[in-house]
């Protein structure tokens, strides 16, 4: 087995770019989920109109990378308005779905035959990212040491996605302890106490529908650019999933939970994943074939939302005294 | 040592103002107020064919504490909720110191001045108590999004609101558990930060939905005391009670509610004697024992009341 | 409680020796392939001919018992594939008329090329004007409302379910829509994997399938129940239950389509301007009667009046004597019984596929919200409306966006009525 490969591609994946992307959609769900207790199953949908936004512009119309990101960003707030507006005054379980079944209206639409010429249908748009990578201040080439290098298109990326982070934290940081987060709190324990208080409730659901969903498509532009192309399925139901598990995994509410678990969640992912695929290629797990490896991880992911929620719901470093769900 | 019998006099004061307003008003329902704050008309509402509320008219009087009072399902809760917009009226308008208040948004009825709070204590568990009062003031500068950015912008603002906090838990003892999770307070404890939660909005009406349920008697005298305070610094109360002894105890007037209609007003003291109060309460053959075919009368209309109501609940 | 888990997992690990049917072999670097079908059914033996852009021959095949073909291409770029319209059975023909595509094959991505066939003679393409004396568009939207109403008792099934399991519990179950799945690949296993006529097959998947239902309340939701888990948490632990079983279900049954061993391309039969394959009214009579059977026994049977009283109010249900654990077991094990047979019945009318359950999860939720959550017979309603409005809809919307429309529709119902069709709001306070 090789297992530098292994080690390299794990110690690689903890500062990667799904690292930084799903840190960056978890951010945003913290928002939502963790501080004001909006269920937002719609997440993916948020990173694929932001990609989308940023593809069409510059593909389709021709138009420069900076008005694509502004045409991604405005897509974000517009879908934000739309879900919210008609599921924020109803009950928690009913935003669920309709979150849920808005992303996967976006999801259909972009993957219509119907609108190829402007989405691509099921193979996507690529070709959008050239003004991203004229930006890049690195030199072509290689940096890092020994196994531990990234190319020149990666490190700009990767450089961009963390600023993008630590500026996301740096905001939810700021917000959480002034009076605007505690509302937010507020309405998360109980929103008619906040009612009753003088708040407008659903001006700020909605606010923080339109700021976790616009960090959200930051995540969406990291993808786009970072893989140069933008497909449909990537912004399906189960990218939302996987970013709630690394909220509940890193702890809700908690300013860096998103971080830390997206970094936990990508390495143990890419951990079991390359030893796995190594270990079948040996043949030291005869009863599974290559092509196996791959749904395991979902699995995993699967059985770690269950046992996490049912163990620890605080989230690994969390104090189960604040848990900021109900679940006892 | 005079600060404080000059405050004791003006308690008296308070006090003596609100039941000379009341001395020579009629005991009808709907009866006219010398100086009201709150002035209801026709307030319907209905669920599917069941009317749990249909008041034509009532009036509360500034400054005083007024008790709302009657049997189970009159539609207290109901009334509460569609004069603070927490839920929509069919029919009626209702006016808040000369302000129409019908069909407003419950936020924007609590910064008008009527705050209220509720039979099931809302405590919000997981902010410490501390953060639970300073969420009642108005005005906050650090409200609003792009300001909340910037601490410096609400800083000062949110020293004088933890000032003005301090100052309210004192009062309601609360002050040893500023930094503990609202959460972990007892049931009494919640109802007296909701009540204290409540004095931050700064309110001049203040609707308290069973102020006493579920708190334990030895707190319920604190409560109470708390109750009249709020009279004597100005506001005006109006509360719901099952308690007879309590709404004789601390209330200036009594509205009594019976089946969605109020159908009896007047002092304390008296108000308990009156026949239809009795009648409400006790049902018309409340003197007489109840034979065994009036028995099964009255249960077979309260089986067909119900499963009209069942039927017509799942018509809709 | 952890001694439930490791039940629970175990239990679903066993799965993994039972279901032993054989994944799928790897599929070529880049290449095209498609997948023809008739009303659903899979068409047989047509000749698709691939060449490349510039007309050099690249290869010929005829699609399979599954209607599905499939041609590898060396290098990435455009292809011409053209089908063999002589080929067609003799009442299919394709929609628009244009026999050929020209797709682009990316490097290592194979490409799906859409043939759309549709029966000889409906409308909305140049043979149906020399056609009959009804108006074809009429006799589309009859059509159209039968399929619709197909579609709509199978969600109906599940829906129904979903909503007692909801009333009675308050776990909006996302995994519900694997239930279905597991139902639908039982009966496969035991009908194709065991050799097991469908109609046994499928008897034994719904018994397994409610098996299942009470064991998965038994070992885990109600121990969870116990423990107090919010309902909150507990909707994202189905999530979770959800990714779990779907996975689990790809590796053992593998991504490809499949279908049973019978029943699968029947010859259409036609009752009026309405053509449908027997099983499909069969299927229907079946759905119906246990909806009908589901609906009596809530509203006649103790069981069923004590399972609506305790979706009215568990703790008064709970005082009046009911046993409230009781009657969400039976619900459970109903739940799951008809959901293995909504399953069943979708794989009848569709194809078999590990992730059919989660497809039609959403339009599940469609039908349950807009009866109003937790309302079993306004689910019924709600389901019915969105498999009509699905089939009907497409009279103006390309078929791949049905259930867009079904889903707007979703919301903007809620929009208007936030409590559903026949839900009813709560009291605040």
């Amino acid at each position: 087995m090789d297992w530098i490969t292994i080690i390299s591609t794990t110690v690689k994946s903890a500062i990667g770019v799904e690292t930084v992307l799903y840190a960056l959609a978890a951010i945003g769900i913290n928002i939502h989920f963790g501080y004001t207790g909006l269920l937002n199953f719609g997440q993916a949908a948020f990173m694929g109109v932001a990609g989308y936004g940023l593809a069409v512009t510059v593909t389709v119309l021709n138009l420069p990378f900076w008005i694509g990101i502004a045409v991604g960003l405005i897509a974000a707030v517009l879908l934000a308005l739309l879900l919210g507006a008609p599921t924020l005054r109803l009950r928690a379980d009913y935003l669920a779905i309709v979150t849920i079944a808005a992303a996967e209206i976006v999801r259909l639409v972009f993957r219509s035959v119907k609108f190829k010429e402007v989405f691509g249908g099921s193979d996507g748009q690529r070709g959008f990212s050239d003004g991203f990578y004229a930006l890049n201040p690195f030199p072509e080439g290689e940096y890092g040491i020994g196994w531990f290098t990234f190319s020149h298109r990666l490190l700009w990326i990767m450089l961009v996605g963390w600023v993008l982070v630590a500026i996301s934290c740096g905001i939810v940081y700021l917000l959480m302890r002034s009076p605007w987060g505690r509302v937010l709190k507020a309405i998360r324990e109980d929103e008619d106490a906040v009612r009753s208080l003088g708040k407008n409730v659903f001006s700020y659901k909605m606010q923080s529908l339109i700021l976790g969903g616009v960090i959200g498509s930051l995540g969406g532009f990291v993808y786009g650019l970072a893989y140069a192309s933008v497909q449909p399925d990537v912004f399906g139901t189960e990218t939302t999933f996987f970013a709630y598990t690394i909220v509940i995994l890193g702890g809700a509410a908690r300013v860096l939970g998103p971080v830390v678990g997206s970094m936990i969640f990508w390495v143990l992912l890419v951990l079991v994943n390359g030893v796995l695929s190594e270990a079948v290629q040996a043949g030291y797990i005869p009863f599974m074939t290559s092509i196996q490896v791959g749904p395991v991880r979902y699995i995993l992911v699967g059985l770690g939302l269950i046992l996490l929620l049912i163990f620890r719901p605080q989230g690994i470093f969390g104090d189960k005294r604040e848990i900021a769900f109900d679940v006892r | 040592m005079s600060a404080e019998t000059t405050a004791a006099n003006t308690v008296s004061e308070r006090k003596a103002a609100a039941l000379a307003a009341f001395k020579d008003l009629a005991r009808d329902p709907g009866v006219p107020k010398p100086d009201p704050i709150l002035v209801v008309d026709g307030v319907v509402r209905r669920f599917g064919g069941l009317t749990a509320v249909e008041v034509d008219h009532v009036e509360i009087q500034r400054g005083s504490i007024t008790a709302l009072i009657g049997p189970n399902g009159a539609g207290k809760t109901t009334f509460f909720n569609q004069l603070t917009g927490f839920d929509t009226a069919d029919a009626g308008k209702w006016t808040f110191n000369g302000n129409n208040m019908s069909g407003v948004p419950a936020h924007r009825v609590a910064r008008a001045g009527m705050v209220r709070t509720f039979q099931l204590t809302k405590a919000l568990s997981r902010l410490t108590v501390m953060e639970n009062m300073r969420l009642g003031a108005q005005h906050q500068r650090g409200e609003n999004f792009w300001r909340a950015l910037v601490p410096g912008s609400w800083r000062a603002q949110e020293d004088a609101i933890t000032e003005q906090a301090e100052d309210l838990l004192a009062r309601f003892k609360l002050d040893a558990k500023r930094e503990d999770f609202a959460g972990s307070l007892s049931g009494g404890q919640r109802k007296l930060l909701e009540m204290a939660r409540a004095l931050m909005v700064k309110p001049e009406l203040v609707m308290l939905d069973e102020p006493m349920a579920g708190v334990n008697p030895a707190l319920t005298q604190s409560l109470l005391g708390h109750v009249k305070d709020l009279r004597d610094q100005g506001m005006t109360v109006l509360f719901v009670e099952h308690d007879m002894d309590m709404v004789r105890d601390i209330s200036d007037w009594v509205i009594v509610m019976a089946q969605g209609a109020i159908i009896a007003e007047g002092p304390p003291d008296t108000i308990m004697s009156d026949s239809r109060v009795i009648d409400a309460y006790l049902g018309a053959h409340h003197d007489a024992p109840l034979s065994d075919s009036e028995l099964q009368e009255q249960l077979h209309q309260a089986e067909a009341a119900l499963e009209a109501e069942i039927e017509e609940e799942t018509q809709k | 409680m952890r001694r439930a888990v490791i039940a629970f997992t175990a239990f679903l690990g066993g799965l993994i020796f039972l279901l032993a049917v054989p994944a799928q072999a790897a599929a070529p670097d880049q290449g095209l392939r498609g997948t023809l079908k008739l009303q659903g059914q899979p068409v047989n033996g047509v000749k698709i001919v691939v060449t490349t852009e510039g007309g050099q021959p690249v290869k010929e095949v005829t699609s399979n018992a599954q209607g599905a073909w499939e041609v590898p291409v060396d290098k990435p770029g455009k292809y011409k594939v053209t089908l063999d319209v002589k080929t067609l059975p003799p009442n299919a023909v394709i929609r628009g008329g244009n026999a050929v595509r020209t797709p682009t094959v990316f490097s290592g991505n194979v490409s799906t090329v859409l043939f759309a066939l549709q029966p000889k003679g409906a409308a909305g393409q140049p043979t149906a004007e020399e056609g009959g004396e009804t108006s074809p568009f009429l006799d589309q939207a009859a059509q159209l409302t039968f399929e619709g109403l197909n579609l709509g008792l199978i969600i109906a099934l599940a829906a129904l379910g979903l909503s007692l399991i909801y009333g009675t519990t308050g776990l909006t179950n996302f995994a519900h829509g694997e239930l279905v799945t597991m139902g639908a690949l039982l009966a496969y296993m035991f009908n194709v994997g065991f050799g097991l006529h469908l109609i046994p097959a499928a008897v034994i998947a719904v018994i397994a399938g409610g098996a299942l239902g009470y064991l998965q309340d038994r070992l885990f939701w109600g121990q969870l129940r116990r423990r107090g888990t919010g309902t909150i948490a507990m909707m994202i632990i189905s999530i979770g239950v959800a990714l779990f079983l779907r996975y689990v279900f790809l590796i053992l049954f593998g991504g490809q389509n499949e279908s049973f061993a019978q029943y699968t391309a029947q010859p259409g039969i036609e009752i009026g301007p309405i053509s449908a394959a027997p099983k499909n009214f069969v299927a229907m009579g079946i759905e119906l009667a246990v909806l009908v059977i589901v609906g009596v026994a809530l509203l006649r049977t103790r069981t069923g009046k004590a399972a609506r009283a305790v979706a009215d109010n568990p703790a008064l249900a709970a005082s009046s004597g009911i046993n409230v654990d009781r009657v969400i077991r039976i619900i459970w094990t109903t739940g799951g019984a008809i959901a293995a047979l909504a399953g069943i019945m979708l794989g009848l009318s569709q194809n078999l596929k590990y992730t059919m359950g989660q497809d039609i999860l959403l339009l599940i939720f469609a039908g349950v919200t807009l009866g109003g959550l937790g309302t079993a017979f306004g689910a019924l309603v709600g389901s019915l409306v969105v498999g009509l409005f699905i089939q009907v809809s497409t009279l103006w919307v390309p078929p791949e966006l049905k259930s867009v429309g079904a889903l707007a529709v979703l919301i903007i119902v809620l929009l208007f009525r936030p409590q559903g069709i026949l839900g009813r709001r709560e009291r605040i306070g």
